[in-house]
């Protein structure tokens, strides 16, 4: 290798590195530091238990409370969770072990497409299409069933508008699907053809193989897939815009107008009079971004680390 | 018709239980795609003895294997013509109506990489015992501590029942995967050479524990490795291009080959 190699070499493997540097380190840090400075009013005028814990939301009297937006977000992604995960994993073990070999392109490639829709898009078909059954087919329905069971119909109490914490968790849940899907198949075929063939050797049927090897096989997988799709899911704003209703109320029922922290910034951002709004802005995406940026971290050192070792060696 | 089927199969059965032959492979023709890889096999495989199959690499013996309990049926795009004839019973090991499932439950199967599942040891035993349904604790119990002493493990791990499989060394495991295979009590275990992934003192043992084991189950061994093959089988067939050239005792196949390509093959002139 000659001289002018090894300097060609030198000043890529640099100026590489100060890329990933950037942007692995950097930015991240920046950002934090700037959404950190720009809400040191509302911080030191509200504190942090108080304002985590406040449900008032008056930009009037300005009066700020995180409690309601920061509960909508954690119950939309709860739900769109819920619904997700299960219907997620059905659609990996469908198309990684269940389609003919020769509708597994057209079926991944299916599931990807959807995840390229641009989220307004999902938001939009959630107003004018979800909303409408949703307040007159979908949501009488529930409450004339499950909303008689005691307590439970709890949550299904108020008039049924479709513009509420169910229908935003509905739209969000089918947005994560595709995501979610990708990974978890990617994760199922990963699992070695010998390890399955083992099972199968032994007379195993296709569902046994299925539940008792290439689903622990592929766990970390799984959670890895649910992590990141639930980080989304966290930070998901246009999908829900038009759904959550807007409103600065903790839902204590599913059919509840409500509202979630990006919901909010993306809202009231242009509307911000005050310093203090402003700055209270702010504060809620420092909220957002460190509730982020705590489940992925959450999720690689701890789950991820206790998963592999209870798995041992994974390559065979 | 039926009556003349049925008298022809008493007629071979009678034949092969005097010879005591556990699987009667007749015709075998095997597809893939439009690839015809195995070309009108026969052979007998003899109960409570070892068959080898033998051949250069591509000569078809690991598919001829996996004929023996369909695992080509994992796969697209695979066709079987023919018969593999189980006895007793005398079924068609690749009949249409055959659940391969079945198959698979009295013919057990050992791989060229060992495979535990990622559990614990006595899991990775107890695994076929559970799919046949057995629930009962003790008699599992049972089963685990028999199979892994009969495949000279249990002294080895008998302390640490619980750790996971991938603590094992590749000999252990590889004898974890004969006791997993064992363990319910198949009839015929394949092994799809064992020992090419491992080193000269596991793959000893494993071949002492092949010799041991065809006391409870008839074997059949498919190895790239000629001495191994001399070392272990009773009966040995060699494989080329997908045919059957010649079988017959180990002993004949190793010394008076009558066929040219054999003693080729087992002189080392080629392969």
């Amino acid at each position: 290798m000659g001289k002018k190699d090894k300097l060609i070499e030198a000043v890529t493997a640099s100026v590489l590195g100060f890329f990933a540097f950037s942007v692995g380190f950097l930015f991240p840090l920046l950002t934090l530091v700037v959404l950190f400075y720009e809400s040191l009013p509302a911080i030191s005028r509200f504190g942090v238990i108080d304002f985590l814990t406040g449900a008032t939301w008056d930009p009037v009297a300005e009066i700020f409370g995180a409690l309601p937006a920061l509960f909508g977000t954690l119950l939309v992604t709860f739900i769109a969770s819920l619904i997700a995960i299960p219907v997620s994993i059905g659609i990996a073990i469908f198309i990684a072990e269940l389609s003919p070999q020769k509708l597994k392109p057209v079926f991944s490639t299916a599931i990807e497409l959807l995840g390229a829709i641009p989220s307004i898009i999902y938001g939009m078909w959630g107003l004018f299409v979800i909303a409408p059954l949703m307040a007159d087919y979908v949501e009488p329905f529930l409450q004339e069933t499950l909303g008689k069971v005691p307590l439970l119909g709890r949550l299904f109490e108020g008039a049924p508008t479709g513009i509420d914490a169910l229908t935003a968790s509905f739209v969000l849940s089918i947005m994560i699907i595709p995501f979610m899907s990708a990974i978890v198949k990617d994760s199922f075929e990963m699992t070695p053809a010998l390890l399955k063939e083992a099972g199968y050797g032994l007379g195993a049927t296709k569902w046994e193989v299925v539940t008792n090897i290439i689903i622990p096989y592929a766990l970390p997988g799984i959670v890895g897939g649910t992590v990141l799709s639930v980080g989304r899911a966290l930070g998901e704003t246009m999908a829900v815009a038009f759904l959550t209703g807007n409103v600065h109320q903790i839902p204590l029922s599913l059919f509840d107008p409500m509202t979630t922290i990006t919901v909010t910034i993306a809202n009231e951002f242009t509307e911000a009079d005050s310093d203090i709004y402003l700055s209270s802005l702010y504060y809620l995406a420092l909220i957002l971004f460190i509730l982020s940026f705590g489940l992925l971290m959450f999720a690689r050192f701890f789950i991820l680390g206790r998963l592999g070792k209870r798995w041992g060696a994974k390559s065979i | 018709m039926a009556l003349k089927n049925f008298i022809k199969k008493k007629e071979t059965e009678t034949l092969a239980e005097n010879k005591g032959v556990k699987i009667s492979v007749r015709n075998l023709n095997f597809y893939y795609g439009t690839n015809h890889v195995l070309k009108d096999i026969s052979m007998d495989i003899h109960e409570k003895k070892i068959t080898a199959i033998i051949g250069p690499s591509g000569c078809g013996k690991t598919t001829l294997l996996r004929c023996f309990n369909r695992m080509h049926d994992l796969y697209p795009g695979n066709r079987y013509e023919g018969e593999i004839i189980l006895y007793p019973d005398g079924i068609n090991i690749i009949g249409k109506n055959i659940d391969p499932i079945r198959i698979r439950m009295r013919i057990g199967m050992v791989f060229q990489k060992p495979n535990p599942f990622p559990k614990s040891i006595f899991e990775n035993v107890a695994y076929g015992l559970k799919l046949k349904g057995i629930k009962d604790k003790e008699v599992i119990y049972e089963k685990v501590k028999d199979a892994l002493e009969a495949s000279a493990l249990w002294d080895e791990v008998k302390d640490r029942l619980n750790d996971n499989a991938y603590s094992l060394s590749g000999g252990q495991q590889q004898r974890l995967c004969i006791a997993r295979a064992i363990a319910p009590e198949p009839e015929v275990l394949l092994f799809d050479e064992p020992t090419s992934a491992l080193d000269p003192i596991s793959t000893a043992k494993i071949e002492e524990l092949v010799v041991e084991l065809k006391k409870r189950v008839t074997i059949i061994i498919v190895t790239h490795n000629m001495q191994q093959a001399a070392r272990v089988s009773d009966y040995t067939s060699f494989m080329y291009m997908g045919e059957l050239i010649e079988f017959g005792s180990t002993e004949k196949i190793f010394t008076k080959p009558e066929n040219k390509l054999t003693e080729d093959y087992i002189t080392g002139r080629f392969g």
